[in-house]
């Protein structure tokens, strides 16, 4: 049929999405019930360019995966579509069994996204930043905020100062306490490590670690591997498209 | 509600940590309101008749000097971002935004208008109706800033495009609004440009937020 | 079936396909509509008894006014066609009509002024027809200067599209507006076209200009349409084996 190149690959695009929501519920009664997050067959544009193809993913409770790749090969760009921050040209995600493209609002409160710089106001304390920022989730006791950034290791002192006055390493620790603070499912973190220092990583991977034991998934681009490894690591090399 | 509240006082106390960012269109409509009777006239009866054009091309220029801000620092931070991934619905951030936008801007550019008034021959038993044109203006004003601000988020040069794409839009405002106010200062009935006022503000209050927040989402990608 | 028939509206090279067949036809029915018209209101119909020859500047500056606003709201119904269905090719429709509906804006104005002169005595009145005019055409630059101004032609197409959605609310609040403006200054408002009373020998050649004016925005429409396609579509395969078949 002609026809069937004609309108836009959208309309496929949530063809597929619905078929792979039905196999997902397919497979919980199949006896798989860990699988939380599923992709199937992403497909992102950036421009005219797809930076993404034929993405599969299966992701359930207490599983890292780690992202590999060279720069450009589409980490970020991973990311920022699961996080709904770009649109999805084709394929689908399936969040707890339903698919994000009917229903966003539980993976919205559900997930928590870490770009590459941290999100905050620079004259803002680190204690003000979260207070408006994972404070929008959930209200927030002062002394909740406090604990989290001492646990990321962050002094007293610096909690209270502007962050412009922070370093890159301590402005990155405030936002590893938003991951505390949000409890939050899932994490989508786009090199999370790049700015701390050795102490700083090995505090990461502890938290990494204490988040799958919870239950948590995390989904991580790094430029070396995670150390030491969790137990239920996957990883998923991209190749520079 | 809450997200509402929580995001206007962020954005209060924001400004109140920049004075100077937040001082800026204020001081800007006063020293323009001021350069008009230097370029004109000092004569009072002469000032008089322009008062309505003064006041509010120059409220409507300050609005706009301060409106690139409203979502661009937002943005470069990742904060903007950060809204976007975690809300279901935008429109609560851009009344925020606007809200905030016209306390800081609109509300003390109205206030401060009796006082740049007197200056230009306005009469004092006009001044309420003054204020209450500027303010009913620059809540439409603000409005239709922020959708211009989302449109050009992303773009090259979004300053002036912003400015580009606001100008047109506030075309109905700046009649009405200045229609009402020189009525006032003459001392004749200005309700049906009042009422027309009203309507717009009304119109993009319904409107406009709506378009804002389809735009943003657009506009992080 | 309505689907197919959708389908095939938002298909590139059905449309390219389309255009192409159509545009003889557009450019030909132009050509005479254009020619008769001008005849008409060049040759045959006499001059004005008040306005002398000055008048006939009509033939070119109505049918470009009306142009003008019929391509802006043209170009807003195939910009919300491209937000809600996500068709690809209404985006391209809306990006091609941009560039048109400006030139014919300006060529109202600039018409409209040249009539000013010898009507008024001056090249500019704040006359709301001019005024708002001249909105527009501020209209068209933002929507070009927006689209200009982003790389990504996704994010250009959705974005300018709002705008354009934005626009044409804004549209009729403008020429309430300025008419309400104007008319509380009480300004001299001679360009009205007082149908009625015009006679035949002007209003026919007006007609067929108004018709030739038209019929030429759909031409260069599907010239401008069928450019627009190709440079979004150059990727593509269709695109590649016609270029092969050439």
């Amino acid at each position: 049929m002609k026809c069937a190149y004609l309108l836009a690959v959208h309309s496929l695009g949530g063809r597929t999405a619905k078929k792979a929501a039905n196999s997902a519920r397919t497979d919980y009664n199949a006896g798989m019930l860990d699988v939380v997050l599923e992709v199937r067959d992403l497909r992102v544009l950036r421009g005219e360019r797809a930076v993404l193809k034929k993405i599969n993913l299966r992701l359930g409770v207490g599983q890292y995966l780690e992202l590999r790749g060279a720069n450009g090969s589409g980490k970020t760009t991973l990311l920022r579509a699961l996080a709904g921050l770009l649109p999805i040209e084709s394929g689908g995600v399936v969040w707890g069994g339903a698919p994000l493209a009917t229903d966003r609002s539980a993976f919205r409160s559900e997930s928590l996204y870490l770009g590459h710089d941290a999100p905050l106001k620079a004259d803002f304390s680190a204690v003000e930043n979260l207070h408006y920022w994972i404070g929008l989730r959930r209200p927030l006791q002062r002394h909740e905020i406090e604990a989290a950034l001492s646990k990321v290791g962050l002094p007293v002192a610096a909690q209270l100062r502007p962050t412009r006055q922070l370093s890159a390493g301590q402005r990155r620790r405030v936002s590893l306490a938003a991951l505390l603070l949000a409890r939050v499912r899932l994490w989508l973190l786009d090199e999370p490590t790049t700015q701390l220092d050795a102490d700083g990583q090995a505090m990461f991977a502890g938290l990494v670690a204490e988040h799958l034991r919870a239950g948590g998934i995390a989904v991580a681009a790094m430029h070396a591997p995670l150390a030491p490894a969790p137990a239920a690591r996957q990883e998923l090399v991209l190749a520079a498209a | 509600m809450r997200h509402f509240g929580l995001l206007l006082t962020r954005d209060l106390r924001l400004a109140v940590r920049r004075p100077g960012q937040t001082l800026l269109p204020i001081g800007f409509f006063a020293m323009v309101t001021a350069l008009f009777p230097l370029a004109l006239s000092p004569r009072l009866e002469e000032l008089r008749g322009i008062a309505p054009g003064v006041l509010w091309v120059g409220a409507l220029l300050a609005a706009l000097l301060s409106l690139d801000h409203l979502l661009r620092d937002d943005a470069a931070d990742g904060t903007l971002e950060q809204l976007v991934a975690a809300s279901e619905s935008l429109l609560s951030l851009v009344l925020a935004k606007v809200a905030a936008h016209w306390l800081l801007t609109g509300l003390p550019l109205a206030l401060l208008a009796p006082l740049l008034g007197a200056g230009l021959g306005v009469p004092v038993t006009a001044m309420p109706g003054v204020i209450l044109a500027l303010v009913l203006g620059t809540v439409c004003l603000s409005l239709l800033g922020a959708a211009a601000a989302a449109l050009t988020l992303g773009a090259r040069r979004g300053g002036i495009l912003l400015t580009l794409l606001t100008l047109p839009l506030a075309v109905p405002v700046v009649i009405f609004g200045a229609r009402a106010t020189k009525l006032v200062i003459e001392g004749a009935n200005a309700a049906g440009a009042f009422y027309l006022l009203a309507a717009v503000t009304v119109l993009a209050l319904t409107l406009a937020p709506l378009a804002t927040a389809a735009v943003l989402r657009i506009a992080v990608e | 079936m309505v689907f197919t028939w959708f389908h095939r509206l938002g298909s590139p090279p059905h449309i390219y396909r389309l255009s192409e067949r159509l545009s003889p036809w557009l450019t030909w029915s132009t050509a005479l509509l254009i020619a008769a018209g001008l005849y008409g209101g060049l040759v045959s119909s006499p001059p004005d008894y008040q306005q002398g020859d000055g008048f006939r500047i009509i033939y070119v500056h109505a049918p470009s006014a009306w142009l003008s606003l019929m391509i802006y709201s043209c170009m807003a119904t195939a910009a919300a066609v491209g937000l809600i269905w996500r068709m690809k090719v209404a985006h391209a429709v809306a990006a091609s009509c941009a560039g048109v509906g400006a030139a014919f804006t300006a060529v109202s104005l600039i018409t409209g002024m040249l009539w000013g002169k010898p009507m008024w005595g001056a090249y500019w009145v704040w006359d709301p027809r001019l005024t708002a005019q001249l909105i527009l055409l501020f209209l068209f630059f933002g929507y070009m200067a927006l689209r200009a101004s982003y790389d990504d032609a996704s994010r250009a197409d959705r974005l300018s599209a709002w705008l354009a959605v934005i626009g044409i609310v804004n549209v009729p609040i403008v020429k309430f507006s300025v008419e309400w403006w104007n008319s509380l200054h009480q300004a001299p408002s001679v360009m009205k076209l007082a149908r009625a009373s015009m006679p035949a020998s002007m209003l026919v050649p007006l007609l067929l200009m108004f018709a030739g004016f038209t019929v030429f925005f759909l031409a260069f429409l599907s010239v401008r349409l069928r450019a627009e396609i190709l440079r979004r579509e150059k990727h593509s395969a269709w695109v590649r084996e016609m270029v092969a078949n050439a």
